[in-house]
């Protein structure tokens, strides 16, 4: 079972972006963790992995330099080694990204399972499984919280509104695209995190695995901060009655109801 | 004139409300002609609601064998090839879980860029806006590719009635190999549910709920605003609601006209899915939650005292 996983490095959700001039954000001091969906569909994979009791966990990063950090604490989880397809661009766009991805997986050995995460929280681009996919020709299904695999075939489910789930049927090799649900990731103890210092990271330039640079810079023209409200009203009243009447009324009167 | 073609959304034999800010969207500035794209229901049924939003075409759309519904791979070879059929300089689609899923797959098909959960666009500018970094920031991104392909968040742009004459037509899509993915079933809610992300109104109900049963006080308040329910992180992660419910990083993105947050201590990852609101009230027995800098309209208080009543207000000033 030769299983590889498709993981960024991205900032801590939990760190505040520092914007630096008009595109672009200041990576100094700034937390860098492995894409929390993609650690659902690395944690899938490991298992996936120790239930056929042989085969491997790759995992593949297109990153900069500083993404073999990241690749560590993946390594610490379960993979056996890792691959860092490099590049600086902090927006690489999709497309590029997921022919490095399909040349680096080739280029090591024939996938039996791909596994990433349903988006990635710096871009929120969402597309990464299905160009992967579409790259070896390989079904798709995204936002999976439940799977099950058995004699070639992966029966997955995905939300569809409302809490209604859509049981989605495809032949092997495929990819998934994790989310929240699929699994509850492993929290790597001391002597794997000590292990996984020494497991190997392979490294390529684009240019190695015959990826062009995308033709346009994927980087967007404006970069800014979500404002921040400044502070609620707070609905006064010497009672919860008064209270809740003003506020109904203040949104009626805005409109809002 | 450009012409932009959307995949619309329908339910229970009806075009779903959330459209229509979609169509909005796709006609940009009156710049673009609109035709729209359905699966599920006779267009010349949905064609009237269509035409009032500014749709001149509404295409049946259908493959050649096998039923389009039962598989997202089909529908989106199917609307590849209407792409080149009508000679489409965009195509546009909802952010919401088949949305995601057929533009996810038209995208790649199409090997062109995907601008994914758009919140506004510029035809003029060839830019759109969209969240970056969990909604911290918010990024004016470039329209490459042709066509230009992307999806919109629902509820983001506000619907703006446009009536045009429509016409209807039918396109059979030629789609040769069989598809890769298929429905096997689809398993409903347990209980019929309002969907977060398409929600006009969300109340939720963060972690001193404190049992799932709790969350019908919500529910009864919800039924009176028309409101879908939604819970905190800490709610789900305590067993007291299913993920489906969950706002936020991990959870859902949600934009609804009000918000309303009860017992939320306002988190950065739970302000993460629910900023974009156009209203935001918290409800909060401690007056010192981060919640009440963050938010319009604040009510200090018990949620177990003010939902209540804030229930029986909603009743009684809708009797009047």
């Amino acid at each position: 079972m030769q299983v590889y996983v498709c993981a960024k490095h991205v900032p801590d959700t939990a760190a505040n972006i520092k914007i630096k001039g008009e595109n672009d954000y200041d990576t100094t001091g700034l937390k860098f963790v492995v894409n929390p969906y993609d650690e659902y569909g690395l944690e899938e994979a490991v298992r996936l992995v120790e239930k056929a009791g042989k085969g491997e966990v790759v995992i593949v990063t297109v990153g900069p330099a500083q993404a073999a950090n990241t690749m560590r604490s993946a390594l610490a989880m379960g993979a056996a080694r890792g691959i860092l397809v490099k590049s600086d661009d902090k927006f690489l766009d999709s497309r590029t990204a997921a022919r490095a991805l399909k040349a680096a997986i080739e280029k090591d050995g024939s996938p039996d399972m791909i596994f990433t995460g349903k988006t990635s929280v710096d871009t929120e681009g969402s597309q990464t499984p299905y160009r992967v996919a579409r790259e070896f020709d390989f079904p798709v299904a995204n936002e999976i919280s439940a799977l099950e695999i058995q004699d070639g075939k992966a029966t997955a489910e995905r939300e569809i509104g409302g809490g209604a789930r859509e049981v989605l049927e495809m032949s092997t090799p495929c990819v998934i695209g994790a989310t929240k649900g699929l699994n509850e990731p492993r929290y790597p103890k001391f002597p794997d995190i000590m292990k996984a210092k020494k497991k190997e990271i392979k490294e390529f330039e684009l240019a190695d695995l015959g990826i062009d640079a995308p033709a346009s810079d994927g980087a967007p023209v404006k970069l800014e901060p979500v404002p921040e409200r400044s502070g609620a009203k707070i609905m006064q009243g010497g009672s919860v009655r008064e209270s809740v009447e003003e506020l109904v009324k203040t949104l009626k009167d805005s409109k809002v109801l | 004139m450009p012409k932009t073609g959307v995949l619309i959304e329908t339910e229970n034999g009806g075009v779903k409300a959330i459209n229509y800010g979609l169509l909005t969207a796709a006609m940009g500035n009156k710049e673009n002609e609109v035709i729209a794209f359905i699966t599920q229901n006779d267009a010349a049924e949905a064609k009237d609601d269509l035409a009032a939003y500014g749709v001149s075409k509404v295409v049946q759309l259908k493959v050649g064998s096998g039923d389009i519904n039962s598989s997202p791979d089909l529908c989106a070879r199917a609307l590849a090839a209407a792409v080149e059929e009508f000679e489409l300089d965009h195509i546009a689609g909802l952010a919401t879980a088949p949305g995601r899923d057929i533009f996810g797959r038209l995208g790649a098909i199409l090997d062109v860029p995907l601008v994914s959960d758009i919140q506004s666009i510029d035809y003029g500018a060839e830019t759109a806006v969209k969240s970056h970094f969990s909604g911290k920031t918010m990024a004016t991104v470039k329209l490459e590719g042709s066509p230009v392909v992307f999806t919109v968040r629902p509820n983001a742009v506000d619907p703006v009635e446009n009536p045009v004459d429509a016409e209807t037509a039918e396109f059979n899509a030629d789609v040769a190999d069989g598809p890769k993915v298929t429905v096997k079933e689809v398993k409903a809610s347990q209980q019929d549910k309002m969907e977060l992300t398409e929600a006009p109104v969300i109340i939720t109900g963060g972690r001193p709920i404190g049992a799932p049963d709790n969350y019908k006080m919500l529910d009864e308040c919800a039924e009176v605003l028309g409101a879908a329910v939604g819970a905190s992180r800490a709610s789900v992660d305590a067993g007291f609601a299913p993920h489906s419910m969950q706002v936020g990083q991990t959870g859902k993105t949600v934009s609804p006209n009000l918000y309303i947050a009860c017992g939320v201590s306002g988190a950065v990852q739970h302000f993460a899915g629910m900023k974009t609101s156009k209203v935001i009230v918290a409800i909060n027995n401690d007056k010192d939650a981060p919640i009440f800098e963050k938010c319009d309209y604040g009510i200090i208080g018990d949620m177990f005292e003010v939902v209540p009543v804030l229930t029986e207000v909603l009743k009684a000033s809708e009797e009047k």
